[in-house]
């Protein structure tokens, strides 16, 4: 039987997709549910003075209104690692008391029979406030800024080798720019939304979120409730991008409001709160200092990035974590501060850190290029990093010369005229650019646990979840090879707290995480069977030995002797089983701050770590030293852009992106994985910008009217194309993620075509008409 | 969003014999209306559905002008066979606003009286003197990129964002209304007012008044016409700044002209002092220019939106020159 994975099957979840079958958090109603609708903070800093909820208290309908006053009190989470649970506010618990610390702080929540009673009750709570001055401008308080210790889970915030300003001082071509990125907001399509119902001392939560295992680690350890009698669910995902990776103060409020009202509360945030209390990227101040010698050979590189945090939290978008291993150099300084302001705390976005910092670096780049007069390909070739430099290893992996060859053949690379603003097409002036794109490939420990039933189909439980991306699809294929079965005969079901925990979906990692345990457990499931065979006197297999026996089609056989062996429905009714199942738990992980972090708890994990002690599949996986080696992908991104000088405005025509991602799992659900990228990092070049009020910094562009991102008429036809060689070292499946690195070097491949075609180089993003003409 | 009645009328006279009393509002395609209920921008107390009423139709006019019942809805218009040939300007304005979807639901009669974009007037908490008169106007001082450079005042400088009336200023179109005492014929120009001292007064229908229909005058070459819109995205977008543009031609001179601006006036912007320089003048990239220098003569920018007097001029030279090339 040919393989499965790789195949551009369609979405298994499609159908139920495009017929509204599929059940999204907010579309559960329990009996006698209520709705919870938000009050939010207008000032960006101060205290509540008073609350005058009377009006509001005395609609028919409305059921409870909770303030700090009169709200559940909360403890502060135990976890800050997004696998086990990231609440994006850890010094701020949610109305437990008077403090206001940015605009669109949560102050309220009403309660009432009806949606639009609890809307129309909301507008009438009037919140009274002492208003304090509150600091939110980036480039006016840079003063301000402190160095962090470190980011998101205990990386590197402060990395450097050898001499770098020394070096640039020295350097016989020097370049030294400031380029700026300003807010981008994730706006996924699906806004959060939490469904909370009470049984008791029990909690049954519907939630939107990239991590299952997360969310309900932090409701038990914020609401003080055993992690036993906490259950959330959250099968189908409208889309995170990050958004969803730590939770919000929405989805604790709801179940405290479902306790306070003794019925169960649904909560949605409205697209405008969604630019207040659900994260955002940073904005960025990123000065890049990169010196050369006359060939183009990178002796410095030096990046600085300033972006904000809050008062409630700290996070770092370290645009510079890519900057100290992308190319060759012996001196290097990466360096990242940060300056608290009175807005909420900001988050991963697609690609935090390397969006925002391709965009800097890759431009830069292009810029020491023209410099030296050399083509951008060349220059990157000269610096291209043979290992990783600065942790002095090896790439599990690294094909990325293919990718600057096979892009540039795609896109006609040879059309690019050198002199900038000498390509004319009519009212248009042409222009061509590339960069190099990169994101880590991460893997964390996961759990999975496979059924083969009598009748033949297989079954696959994960405490993953599916944000859109096509996770039940290609684990669904990697399950299908595994357990030697066809497609169809196969479920995955993800999405469920109470199933053996997978990884969150953050960092690319779930298909390198998940892909593997559930691989690992099918094929424990099918070592099962191959035993049971084996002991069965009135098996064709008896007293084989389990090498000689393989998988497939829904049969164990003899690998020399396909005919002899027998299907799974025979073996297993003939011995009365209903079934079989088969747990297991790889330990991998590639980043030090998981290792730190025993991502498992709870018994089905730990059944899971015993049964994998004779799991071959894991043994086999967990046995390869990982620690000589440095996980990336890599890839090329070039397009084509047509702009039009007088009127500023830019047309993306044409774009390649060229990816070395590992093994392909799935060539469809991979290039829509890539096209949204690039989707992404057209509307961050050209479009994306949250404005904030300059007088008291308060989010003034609050939905998809006025914050741009881009529609069908400004994207182009997209080319993608893989290297597709599976890296061997980092899992048995040899996938790496894919979710973010479409977004990297495509911003920065978009502004150095701009320059290309007009000779104008702009370094505050986006590039919207204005800064062009 | 505030509770609120709702009824159905189904002839005109019933529509505006309920519609004088205070907070009555009537609907059409809503596009516009619920968006600014939800926000609590608008809290009607009753909403009269005028779906019902007669007033879809398309009829040219003996005369060679059109008349179009206020309820036609935008892609109607856009796609009609006489509005492309005879108004081209019309059905381009037409299709550069919004989405298809939306296209399909609005209205000639909601899309003359459809609010301004700027965003803090969206924005619960902050002063603006169009939502709560006297409050202050925060965009003045703040975050003004898409706000206006013309027709501004000390107390409001909102766009108005409709890409529709920009063709409608152009063509002179007259906006015809029923009241309670009987029908008005309004010239498109003294329809929609100028901020001033009342930036919340947004035109001169009377609170029992019902748009009818806006009748087109014949213009006879404005076949030769062009709109141009220039944004921040290809599409779905309101203009940064946008110009309607009609020509009449004689050997190489221009006989009359037809100009009017969008995204960059406090109401759609016909632009006379453009067409006195271009009435007569020969056809050229210069005299195009020295329109569009003529146009943006009183134009006054705030801290961001200082790139739309040079950016407005600019669309305009490019829309005359794109239909002084057209045959
Ligand atoms: C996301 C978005 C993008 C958009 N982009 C654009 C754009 O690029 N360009 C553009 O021009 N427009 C754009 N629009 C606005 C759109 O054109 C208007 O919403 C639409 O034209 C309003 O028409 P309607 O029939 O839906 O009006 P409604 O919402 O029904 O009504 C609007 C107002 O008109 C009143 N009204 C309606 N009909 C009558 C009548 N016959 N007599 C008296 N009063 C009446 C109503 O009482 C209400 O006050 C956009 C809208 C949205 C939501
Ligand atoms: S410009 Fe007009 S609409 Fe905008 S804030 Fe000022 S008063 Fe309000």
């Amino acid at each position: 039987m040919s393989e499965i994975t790789g195949m551009p099957v369609d979405r298994v979840d499609a159908r139920l997709k495009v017929t509204g079958a599929a059940t999204y958090s907010a579309e559960y109603y329990p009996k006698n549910l209520t709705y919870g609708v938000l009050v939010t903070s207008t000032i960006p800093k101060g205290r509540i003075k008073n609350i005058n909820s009377s009006q509001a208290e005395r609609l028919k309908g409305v059921v409870g209104i909770m303030t700090y006053k009169n709200s559940p009190t909360l403890h502060f989470p135990q976890s800050s690692d997004p696998g086990g649970g990231k609440f994006g506010e850890k010094d701020l618990l949610p109305l437990q008391n008077d403090r206001i610390f940015y605009d669109g702080q949560i102050v309220a929540v009403v309660m009432a029979d009806t949606f639009e009673v609890a809307e129309h009750a909301a507008s009438l709570v009037k919140m009274e406030y002492e208003v304090d001055q509150p600091v939110f401008d980036l480039e006016k308080n840079i003063s301000q800024s402190y160095k962090p210790a470190s980011s998101l889970g205990g990386g590197a915030a402060q990395e450097s080798r050898g001499d770098a300003d020394a070096n640039f001082q020295n350097a016989a071509a020097k370049l030294n720019e400031t380029y700026t990125t300003p807010v981008y907001h994730h706006n996924a399509m699906e806004p959060h939304a939490t469904v909370a119902e009470w049984t008791g001392d029990k909690l049954m939560v519907y939630d939107a979120t990239q991590s299952v295992a997360g969310s309900k680690n932090l409701l038990s350890s914020m609401l003080g409730v055993p992690a036993e009698k906490v259950k959330l669910i959250s099968l189908y995902i409208g889309g995170g991008f990050g958004s969803k990776g730590f939770s919000w103060p929405n989805t604790v409020l709801a179940a405290m409001a479902a306790k306070v009202v003794n019925r169960p509360v649904k909560l949605v945030l409205r697209r405008q709160q969604m630019f207040t209390t659900a994260g955002r990227r940073s904005q960025t101040i990123q000065k890049i200092s990169l010196g050369a010698d006359n060939t183009g050979k990178l002796n410095a590189i030096k990046h600085d990035t300033t972006s904000e945090s809050s008062f409630v939290d700290e996070f770092v978008e370290t645009a510079g974590v890519a900057t100290s291993m992308l190319y060759s150099s012996p001196n290097v300084e990466v360096s990242h501060s940060l300056v608290r302001l009175n807005k909420g705390t900001p988050c991963p976005m697609r690609a935090p850190g390397e969006a925002p910092g391709t965009y800097a670096l890759e431009v830069a780049m292009d810029e020491l290029a023209i410099q030296l007069k050399m083509d951008p390909i060349q220059l990157r070739l000269v610096n291209y990093a043979d290992m990783e430099e600065q942790k002095k290893k090896q790439f599990s992996s690294k094909n990325l010369k293919e990718c600057y060859q096979r892009g540039a053949d795609a896109i006609g690379w040879s059309e690019r005229k050198a002199e900038p603003g000498t390509n004319r097409d009519g009212n248009y002036m042409v222009g061509y650019g590339m960069a190099t794109a990169t994101y880590p490939a991460n893997r964390s420990a996961s759990s999975a646990k496979a059924t083969i039933y009598a009748d033949g189909n297989a079954e696959i439980l994960c405490a993953t979840q599916d944000i859109g991306t096509g996770t039940y699809t290609i684990m669904t294929q990697a399950a299908a090879d595994a357990f030697g079965l066809p497609i169809e005969k196969v479920t995955v079901k993800l999405g469920d707290s109470d199933y053996p925990k997978g990884a969150n979906s953050g960092g690319s990692q779930v298909t390198a995480s998940v892909g593997p345990a559930i691989r690992a457990a099918a094929l424990g499931a099918v070592n099962k069977l191959t035993k049971m065979a084996i002991a069965d006197v009135n098996s064709p297999l008896h007293g084989r030995k389990e090498e000689e026996i393989m998988a497939g089609n829904g049969r164990i056989y003899l690998k020399d002797n396909p005919d002899k062996g027998e299907d799974y429905i025979r073996l297993l009714s003939r011995n009365n089983m209903q079934k079989v199942e088969a747990l297991a738990k790889t330990n991998v992980s590639t980043r030090q701050q998981q290792e730190s972090n025993p991502a498992a708890a709870g018994s089905a994990d730990a059944k899971a770590e015993e049964e994998s002690k004779t799991n071959a599949a894991v043994q086999e996986d967990e046995k390869t030293d990982r620690k000589p080696y440095a996980f990336h992908s890599f890839g090329a991104q070039f397009v084509k852009v047509l702009v039009d000088p007088q009127l500023g405005t830019v047309k993306v025509d044409r774009a390649v992106a060229v990816m070395d991602i590992g093994k392909v799992m799935n060539l469809k659900t991979a290039k829509n994985q890539i096209m949204g990228g690039m989707v992404f990092g057209i509307g961050m070049a050209l479009m994306e910008e949250t404005a904030y009020d300059p007088n008291n910094g308060r989010v003034v562009t609050r939905d998809l009217a006025q914050y741009l991102v881009p529609v069908n008429a400004d994207i182009p036809k997209f080319e993608v194309q893989f290297i597709d060689k599976p890296d061997t070292i980092i899992s048995p499946i040899g996938a790496r993620g894919i979710g973010e690195i479409g977004i990297t070097g495509i911003t920065a491949a978009i502004n150095n075509a701009i320059y290309n075609a007009t000779g104008k180089r702009v370094r505050d993003l986006p590039v919207t008409p204005d800064k062009l003409i | 969003m505030e509770p609120f009645k709702f009824t159905r009328a189904n002839d005109q006279h019933s529509a505006i014999s309920s519609m004088g009393g205070n907070g009555v509002k009537v609907i059409a395609g809503g596009t516009n209306l619920i968006d600014l209920m939800k926000l609590d921008i608008e809290k009607p107390s009753q909403l009269v559905d005028i779906n019902n009423l007669k007033l879809q139709t398309i009829e040219t006019l003996p005369n060679g002008g059109m008349r179009i019942g206020a309820l036609v809805k935008n892609s109607d218009l856009a796609y009609h066979p006489d509005v492309i040939t005879k108004y081209l300007v019309l059905s381009e304005a037409l299709l550069s606003g919004a989405s298809p979807q939306l296209r399909n639901m609005a209205t000639v009669g909601g899309n003359l009286l459809q609010r301004t974009r700027c965003p803090y007037f969206y924005n619960e908490g902050f002063p603006c003197n169009k939502k709560n008169p006297g409050s202050g106007c925060s965009a003045i001082d703040g975050y003004n990129r898409n706000n206006a450079i013309l027709g501004t005042s000390a107390q409001c400088i909102a766009t108005h964002p409709s890409d529709m009336c920009v063709a409608m200023a152009a063509l002179g179109a007259v906006i015809h209304v029923q009241g309670i005492k009987g029908t008005r014929a309004i010239p498109f120009n003294e329809f929609h007012l100028l901020p001033g001292n009342t930036p919340h007064r947004e035109n001169t229908l009377r609170q029992d008044e019902l748009i009818i229909a806006v009748e087109l005058p014949p213009i006879s070459y404005a076949g030769r016409s062009h709109y141009l819109k220039v944004r921040d995205r290809s599409s779905y977008e309101f203009a940064l700044a946008s110009a309607a543009v009609a020509l009449n031609f004689d050997n190489g001179r221009i006989k009359e002209a037809r100009v009017a601006f969008g995204g960059i006036g406090t109401k759609p912007w016909r632009a006379i002092l453009a067409e006195k320089v271009l009435t007569g003048a020969i056809a050229s990239e210069q005299t195009y220019r020295t329109a569009a220098e003529a146009a943006l003569s009183e134009a006054k920018s705030y801290k961001h939106n200082a790139f739309k007097i040079e950016l407005a001029k600019r669309t305009l030279v490019r829309a005359l020159t794109t239909v002084g090339g057209m045959s």
